[in-house]
């Protein structure tokens, strides 16, 4: 299967850090990839790369084909009308209502009638679960309904990929499990590929078609779970050891 | 070892002024190219911000023309009447109005009341990713956030400017005509027959350049806050910027006062 989005060979410093020393990774449609990895070793840098919002010191982003550190912002713009992003905190526009957030690039990007975007937003919105709070600031939501907002938002305008930096920081565990539910839900039902950061290690896994584990600055393998689980490599049976091993020091602690 | 060092240092100091000054008059050109690139605005995105900086800014603008006036008018009559010279307040007061102090004390207060909220509010806006979410969903923030502020501050400064002088010019007649007893023929008359329309387009050309110095240096501030040298994130990086955007369009306004009345003098 040929890949929708390449990341070859990429470097990246930031000051005096070097944050990517030669990733590489393939995302392939109507596929879930999920990049797991300890805080700070450059998850989120990744997304950003693929996005366009970082650019590479050296090394290329190849998105439906084209190096989006070669072309136009013009072709940029319109490889981006592809996208959906759930940011980390979701980045709500905090002056604007719940209907007005989703309602934002309908607006800005389409020419259709205000009818039409109510039917749109309201139906996202009910399809995450969001009722009666079309009239609220983000300022007034829970955690939970913010990360949801932000989803029906990234998802309003039907996107082939969608981005989720770290979708369940912040959120109990319920909640964690309602936003499992409600991505499982909506990419069953828009067939969108997605890319998720996080570290919600083994729950995520549920999720994952593939899973990419992030260390020293570049990816060292991306695998089916089952195989990511039975790896031979030391660096990711290190990581799932350490993540999904015992709590306690032996059995007989544990009780 | 000292030497180099100090090579260093400058050489460091250099390459971020002129990366700073190189992302300044990019931001400057995209956000002209936006403004003037289709699909156009939407005239209520445009009143809201026109009312944002211009409407709430009326009441102190009021406020500061007014005093002002009244101290032109009382500082003139006593130091023309030195001179036997009283009948000539009015012009006095209008030319020191429409020439000079409008416009540069009108910059100044839009600086402190919106040009410090277009910083912070630009600054929030990117620190809290929501620039970033405006250009993955394909929206450019130049034409979104920035753009509809540029034109609100440059059709709203030179308007500001006009109420400041009216108020300001009827602040020197309540206290030259109403206080000091100065004829009221006399000190309209010696307006009308001193002050000439270029006067009135110095006052206009520079209400006009401070508006867009004002706008683009507080909007580019916060845009850029997370490229800031002493760490631009978090709330105290957009106080840094706001304050530094501030201080820096005040002096920016004296500046260019100073060369625009050098070249139409």
């Amino acid at each position: 299967m040929e890949p929708i989005i390449q990341m070859i060979n990429v470097f990246k410093t930031f000051g005096k850090q070097q944050v990517l020393k030669g990733v590489n990774l393939s995302l392939y449609e109507g596929k879930t990839t999920v990049i797991v990895g300890e805080s700070g070793q450059g998850k989120s840098s990744i997304l950003k790369h693929i996005l366009g919002l970082v650019k590479p010191d050296k090394g290329k982003i190849i998105v439906y084909g084209k190096d989006i550190n070669k072309i136009s912002s013009k072709e940029l713009k319109d490889i981006r009308a592809n996208f959906g992003v759930l940011f980390q905190n979701s980045a709500l526009f905090d002056s604007m209502t719940v209907f007005d957030n989703v309602a934002l690039p309908l607006r800005e990007r389409t020419n259709k009638s205000e009818e039409e975007i109510k039917e749109i937003v309201n139906e996202k919105l009910e399809m995450m679960d969001i009722h009666d709070s079309n009239d609220k600031y983000p300022a007034q939501l829970s955690g939970g309904m913010r990360k949801r907002v932000g989803l029906a938002r990234a998802l309003v305008l039907n996107p082939k990929i969608v981005f989720f930096d770290e979708p369940t920081t912040g959120l109990d565990v319920a909640l964690s499990n309602e936003m499992y539910r409600v991505f499982f839900r909506t990419q069953t039902a828009l067939k969108y590929t997605a890319l998720i950061v996080s570290h919600d290690v083994p729950k995520i896994f549920k999720l994952a078609d593939y899973v990419a584990l992030m260390h020293n600055g570049i990816i060292q393998d991306s695998l089916p779970p089952e195989d990511f689980q039975t790896s031979e490599n030391p660096v990711i049976r290190a990581f799932v050891e350490k993540t999904m091993g015992r709590i306690y020091e032996s059995e007989k602690v544990e009780g | 070892m000292f030497l180099i060092k100090f090579a260093e240092t400058l050489g460091d100091h250099a390459l971020y002024y002129v990366n700073q000054a190189g992302r300044m008059g990019i931001f400057l050109l995209l956000v002209f190219y936006n403004i003037l690139k289709p699909p156009y605005y939407k005239i209520t995105n445009i009143i809201r911000q026109i009312y944002s900086i211009g409407s709430l800014s009326i009441f102190v603008i009021i406020f500061t023309g007014a005093f002002t006036g009244m101290v032109l008018g009382l500082q003139g009559y006593n130091t023309l009447s030195k001179f036997s010279s009283e009948g000539m307040l009015g012009s006095a007061v209008a030319l020191s109005l429409i020439k000079e102090l409008g416009p540069v004390l009108t910059a100044l207060m839009v600086t402190g009341r919106a040009g410090s909220a277009i910083c912070a509010e630009i600054g929030i806006m990117r620190n809290s990713e929501q620039i970033d979410a405006l250009e993955c969903m394909a929206i450019d923030p130049h034409k979104y956030v920035v753009a509809p502020k540029f034109i609100a501050t440059i059709l709203s400064m030179p308007l500001l400017t006009a109420i400041f002088d009216v108020i300001g010019i009827l602040g020197g007649y309540v206290v030259g005509v109403g206080m000091m007893g100065l004829n009221e023929g006399t000190y309209f008359y010696t307006m009308y027959k001193d002050v000439e329309f270029a006067d009135v387009n110095m006052g206009f050309i520079k209400s006009l350049c401070f508006g867009l110095l004002v706008v683009w240096i507080c909007s580019a501030k916060g845009y850029f806050v997370h490229l800031e040298r002493r760490g631009g994130f978090g709330a105290e990086g957009v106080s840094r910027a706001t304050t530094s955007a501030v201080v820096i369009s005040s002096v920016a306004v004296l500046v260019f006062d100073y060369i625009i009345t050098s070249l139409m003098i």
